[in-house]
């Protein structure tokens, strides 16, 4: 049995849990800079979780063992997701387990778990919270799954390694319906990792929060789980992104040398993705709830175009 | 061998009769009717669920013809895989809710003798068992209306309310409307097997041999397919569905909407793929285009409800939905003679018929320990029952994530096959349906979308925070049979979500035998844990390393955090630092579809109204608000109002007739009779 593709599989891990919250920390240092002030550093966000790690549980008193498991199940169902996005190679004994269909179940489960730890404590900001995430994911998902079919039908698989790996064998290169399903992509990322103009990931303004909302009551290792868990969230997505549109650099089946070479494609992208994240970020201003039907009306609308265009013209 | 699979079936189908015909002689008593009747109930089902499954293992067929019948024309039964699969769906929910049954209908034990309750479920399950058994026109109508008119009475169980006889009379005349399609489409189909000489064409042996011009064939499939639609509730005939399944008992709800909807969905596959077997591609698309109808209509008004039970009516709407589009896709693929994208699509809708027994009959269980607990239906009054009833939250949750299309419950992988068959569609050679069914795919991602926003309301309103109601009740939990009723039904959940390449290598004969190929080597290609349809390389999926995967994260990541023991404060709630806060504050069913009732608000007929009532000349500070809230079905306005206004017109019409005087009535006879003579 060849083992090469379980430390493969481990060594993913690894960087998904470390690198994960160098982004974070990355994507609000750029984000201090454009805004003209100093940052906390590229760290701050290990220095947050292991404060909230080392802290004492702070519960309410009618909190269910749905409230306490939520966040066990979202940071094992993000890790989860993990192990089966290529992030270094495609040789990835995980791989086989799901598709991308099943990758999009696995981020559901995980929202569906912290809306229903929203509603669990009882208040008016957990409710309201769980509400308007259900509503925008309700709308999101239509779109993600139809520029997924997109790609899924260039590379007839909804694999995403072999979705790399057909890239890689040169059948499908840069199409119309291929920049079609990326710019729906981009928009359907914007609101399902919670980031302007959908959702502001640093308010706390009682109205305008979503994601925030939910968690509210959270704290300790608790709050940590779910803080780590949304910064890998946040990777993931784009690494699913760097996976299905611009996949040079991620190692092939078998090819052990290469896999330095993809960490540091994988470091080179990333910090092109957080400097396109923040220029999005500051040029945005948050939107109200109802305005967010025509956003992600448009990106469903994208994804629609880019699945005709491939009938069309390919 | 001992006996066969259609004695056993037969067996349990006797066993129910005689239960429907003698319990009366137990109603003395009765605590023991419950307890002996529902336990007999119980192991007929599981008898009738046995011979089902067996018979779609050995993949065999057999006949019987009965004694029984009108002169000359017997009655067939014949036990095929086909037949065997319904079967098995409906003899295996059957088991779980007759073990419910002995705890949930001591609920009403003082308050109503529940004889009535007993003999028409009892022949309630033997209509459904020997309509999916029946071998003849004849035979199978007759099942249909034993079914039909036992489900009416069991509708009307409660009658002293009027909203139960109104939904019961509602259903009546949709059922026979549809029933009288039916038997139209098999007198039609009856017909041309024999060319219209002799009555010989009744059974479906005739009408299988008999290559039907396309024409009457299409007569015949639309005849059929109204029928069968009224029956599952398909839009826009589904508006019995919503009323008729909340009023009835809970045990009762789930068979409805579990297994006897599936029914319907028997009749149709029976008649497109058994009898018809040569179609086009058109009734397919039409199969698919009301299914997607069905779906996301389906969901969007269970979002606006707020009665539990009517909730999961509409999400039965929903869920027959996206049956329908297996179902359709696999038609047109078999028109286009596709056999391979066929039985996946015919795979991934039976799949989903079964998931939907299963988690319907569990959520609506859920719902009657609920309802047993609390006397209320209204989510609006309820919340913060998991602290009283654990084991019912839990199992209701096992409910809600499976028909949200989560994995690795079972709803997922249906909802899964039916993507793949969807991303298939490309190989059709039509361009105009290559470049409109991806679309439908779409839909379906909005439906499953939605049917979780829907389940994180249906369980966080009903379950989660605090108790909303003015009075407090004396919530208890569910007794040891209701929870043992439940607990079979999501651990049903758990195994078919993570074990579908054993299920699937079980039913793959009926594909084969309706479409003409397997798809079983192809879904284990890796082996028994990943599910692998057409070609590993195209799409995998293996629910149960999904749920080992999270499982081993979960409890690793516990057992890590627990090393160093950390305290746990139990304090008030904080909520930003908000202390004047009550349980009237928190989200409610209603304002928790808020958002989504703005965006679709296009579909309902809302009527929403404001009304501040003020202190006297101080309009600027209002006293209190009154909220006013209504929303409607819009096809009541646009089907059903006309209909019902326009038969009221005739009938008044018509009336004019009766003058009450004998002369008038004399002279109708005599101008009858002469018209009689002058014309034959």
């Amino acid at each position: 049995m060849n083992i090469y593709p379980f430390v493969i599989e481990i060594l993913q891990f690894l960087v998904l849990l470390g690198a994960a919250p160098v982004f974070a920390g990355w994507v609000k240092m750029l984000k201090c800079w454009s805004q003209g002030r100093s940052s906390p550093g590229l760290f701050q966000p290990y220095r947050d979780i292991i404060k909230l790690f080392s802290k004492d549980l702070v519960l309410a008193e009618n909190a269910s063992w749905i409230f306490r498991f939520t966040p066990y199940l979202v940071f094992g169902a993000t890790l989860l997701a993990g192990g089966i996005i290529p992030i270094l190679s495609t040789d990835l004994p995980l791989a086989a387990t799901a598709d991308v269909i099943v990758l999009v179940a696995l981020f559901a489960i995980a929202r569906f778990f912290t809306a229903l730890s929203g509603m669990d404590i009882g208040t008016a900001f957990g409710g309201m919270g769980s509400s308007r995430e259900m509503t925008i994911a309700s709308l999101a998902e239509p779109a993600m799954l139809m520029a997924i079919f997109t790609i899924s039908l260039a590379s007839k698989s909804t694999s995403l390694s072999q979705m790399v790996q057909v890239v890689y064998s040169g059948q499908s290169v840069l199409r119309p319906s291929i920049a079609f399903a990326l710019l729906a992509f981009v928009l359907i990322v914007l609101a399902e990792t919670g980031r302007i103009p959908v959702d502001n990931p640093a308010t706390h303004l009682e109205l305008t929060m979503i994601h925030e909302a939910m968690i509210l009551e959270y704290s300790g290792r608790h709050l940590a789980l779910i803080e780590w868990a949304g910064m890998m969230k946040l990777f993931l997505f784009i690494m699913f992104g760097i996976a299905a549109f611009f996949p040079w650099g991620i190692a092939a089946w078998g090819d052990l040398y290469a896999i330095p070479f993809a960490f540091l494609f994988m470091l080179l992208k990333l910090g092109i993705a957080g400097v396109s994240l923040v220029l999005i970020e500051t040029g945005l201003a948050k939107m109200r709830l109802f305005r967010l039907t025509e956003f992600l009306g448009s990106a469903f609308l994208l994804a629609t175009l880019g699945m005709l265009s491939y009938f069309i013209l390919e | 061998m001992m006996f066969t699979p259609i004695e056993l079936a037969s067996s349990a189908i006797l066993l129910f009769l005689f239960l429907g015909v003698f319990s009366f002689l137990l109603s003395w008593n009765q605590r023991v009717m419950i307890d002996i009747c529902f336990s007999l109930a119980a192991i007929a089902s599981f008898l009738g669920f046995a011979a089902g499954a067996w018979t779609v293992a050995n993949g065999g067929t057999e006949k019987i013809v009965l004694l029984l019948g009108l002169p000359d024309l017997p009655f067939h039964l014949r036990l095929d895989p086909l037949a065997g699969f319904f079967l098995t769906v409906i003899g295996l929910l059957s088991f779980f809710v007759s073990v419910y049954s002995i705890g949930y209908v001591r609920g009403f034990i003082g308050k109503r003798s529940v004889t009535s309750l007993v003999i028409f479920y009892c022949l309630f399950i033997a209509g459904m068992f020997m309509v999916v058994m029946a071998d003849d026109a004849l035979i199978f109508l007759i099942s249909w209306e034993i079914m039909a008119a036992a489900s009416y009475f069991l509708v009307l169980f409660e009658h002293e309310r009027i909203e139960n006889r109104r939904a019961a009379f509602l259903y009546l005349v949709v059922a026979h409307v549809g029933a009288i399609a039916i038997l139209l489409s098999f007198g039609l189909m009856a017909g041309l097997a024999t060319g219209f000489k002799d009555f010989s064409g009744y059974t479906f042996d005739a009408m299988r041999a008999t290559q039907f011009p396309v024409d009457w064939a299409t007569a015949a499939f639309l005849l059929a397919f109204f029928g069968f639609a009224a029956k599952a509730g398909i839009v826009p005939l589904h508006v019995w569905l919503p009323e008729a399944h909340p009023v009835a008992p809970s045990n009762v709800s789930a068979l409805m909407s579990g297994v006897m909807l599936k029914t319907a969905i028997y009749g149709i596959i029976r008649v497109t793929f058994d009898l018809i077997k040569v179609f086009p591609w058109w009734w397919g698309a039409l199969v698919l285009v009301l299914g997607l109808i069905s779906a996301v209509m389906g969901v969007l008004y269970a979002l606006m409800q707020h009665d539990l039970k009517r909730l999961l009516a509409y999400h039965s709407v929903e869920n027959i939905g996206i049956i329908l589009i297996g179902l359709g896709l696999a038609m047109i693929f078999t028109s286009f003679k596709l056999p391979l994208l066929a039985a996946l699509a015919l795979i991934a809708g039976l799949y989903h018929t079964m998931n939907h027994a299963v988690f319907k009959g569990l959520l609506f269980m859920g719902a009657g320990a609920v309802l047993h607990a609390t006397h209320e239906r209204n989510m609006e009054e309820m919340g913060g029952l998991i602290h009283q009833m654990p084991w019912t939250a839990a199992l209701f949750l096992v409910g809600c994530v499976s028909i949200s299309a989560l994995p690795p419950f079972n709803g997922f992988v249906s909802e899964w096959l039916t993507y793949q068959a969807f991303l298939l569609s490309p190989a059709l050679p039509s361009p105009l349906l290559k470049l409109l069914i991806p679309l439908g795919a779409a839909l379906l991602a909005l439906t499953g979308a939605l049917a979780a926003a829907c389940f994180v309301k249906a369980f966080g309103v009903t379950f989660l925070g605090h108790w909303r109601g003015h009075h407090n009740p004396e919530v208890h939990e569910a007794n040891w049979p209701m929870r043992l009723g439940m607990i079979m039904a999501a651990l049903t959940c758990l195994g078919l979500g993570i074990l579908p390449t054993m299920f699937i290598g079980w039913m793959d004969i009926l594909a084969e035998q309706l479409v003409g190929t397997k798809i079983g080597t192809s879904a284990g290609a890796y082996g028994w844990m990943w599910l692998t349809p057409v070609a590993p390389e195209r799409a995998s999926y293996s629910g149960i390393i999904v749920f080992l995967g999270i499982l081993a994260v979960v409890v690793s990541a516990y057992l890590i955090l627990h090393i160093r023991p950390g305290k746990i404060h139990r304090v008030p709630i904080w909520d930003c630092g908000f202390e004047k806060i009550n349980q009237r504050m928190q989200y409610n069913a209603t304002s928790f579809s808020m958002p989504i009732r703005r965006i679709f608000g296009f579909f309902f007929s809302i009527r929403e109204q404001v009304r501040v009532g003020s202190l006297s000349g101080h309009a600027a500070f209002p006293k209190r608000l009154h909220y006013y809230l209504r929303i409607r079905d819009r096809f009541w306005g646009w089907l059903y109002k006309p209909i019902a206004v326009s038969s009221f017109w005739i009938a008044r019409k018509v009336g004019r007739l009766q003058q009450g005087r004998i002369q008038a009535y004399l002279i109708y006879s005599f101008i009858t009779i002469i018209v009689l003579l002058v014309f034959l």
